[in-house]
């Protein structure tokens, strides 16, 4: 496969995975889990990014409180993914817009890209895992 | 007799709202929960719906579910009154019988 990088032992690639995440969180376990799975996959020194697109984008809010439904906050652990090497997490444009919100009401720095460019470079990833 | 509709779905991912509205009746009530608690934010692509349908029927939203997603009393769309546990129970008694979209 083309645009692949080499590791020192040279079979062994490192490849792009992605995790698409589009749906709220606590309603359903799915945005959980996702984060499950990239601090697992975290372990593996792959090339790894976080899109957030739809409802997806509501688990990054600022402000989530979660006391009173009896689930845990899972909100901060988003702040602490760049001490596992994912430092990309990029937001579509049009899911924002739709929701009435801007990167000002997430609680981490992300990359806003409107679905053309997210497009593009969805299809430039390995694996795409979704959620 | 007036309903309580209920409904949890965000309405920008799901159309159960979108029925709900579309079915209920003037003078009923519609409790959002959970992730229906996205649909009485205003600013998004859904609020106008829920601004009408608000005209004639009285909306509520769950707190503890407003809350666990980032959100505030201010950030609902004019009219959207907030609930709690105890609130949802005496709704349940004050109306006819409750009705669930979901």
């Amino acid at each position: 496969m083309s645009g692949m990088e080499e590791n020192e032992g040279g079979t062994d690639k490192v490849k792009r995975f992605m995790f698409l995440n589009r749906k709220a969180p606590y309603g359903t376990i799915y945005a959980l889990e996702s984060l499950e799975v990239v601090l697992i996959g975290a372990a593996f020194d792959q090339n790894v990014s976080m899109v957030f697109v739809d409802d997806g984008v509501y688990q990054l809010k600022k402000g989530q409180q979660t006391k009173d439904i009896g689930q845990k906050n899972f909100s901060p652990t988003y702040r602490a993914l760049e001490d596992y090497d994912i430092e990309k997490l990029y937001v579509e444009q049009e899911s924002l817009e739709a929701r009435g919100l801007t990167a000002d009401d997430l609680l981490v720095p992300v990359e806003v890209l409107p679905s053309a460019a997210l497009g593009a470079l969805m299809e430039e990833q390995d694996v795409v895992l979704s959620f | 007799m007036a309903v309580l509709h209920t409904t949890n779905k965000s309405p920008l991912q799901t159309r159960d709202l979108e029925s709900c509205l579309r079915l209920s009746r003037s003078g009923c009530g519609i409790l959002l929960m959970e992730d229906a608690v996205y649909g009485a934010l205003k600013g998004t692509a859904e609020s106008a719906k829920l601004a009408e349908a608000a005209k004639a029927r009285k909306i509520y939203v769950l707190g503890p579910d407003l809350a666990a997603r980032g959100f505030t009393p201010e950030h609902l769309v004019q009219g959207v009154k907030v609930v709690d546990y105890s609130g949802f129970v005496d709704l349940a008694v004050e109306y006819h019988h409750v009705q669930a979209w979901v």
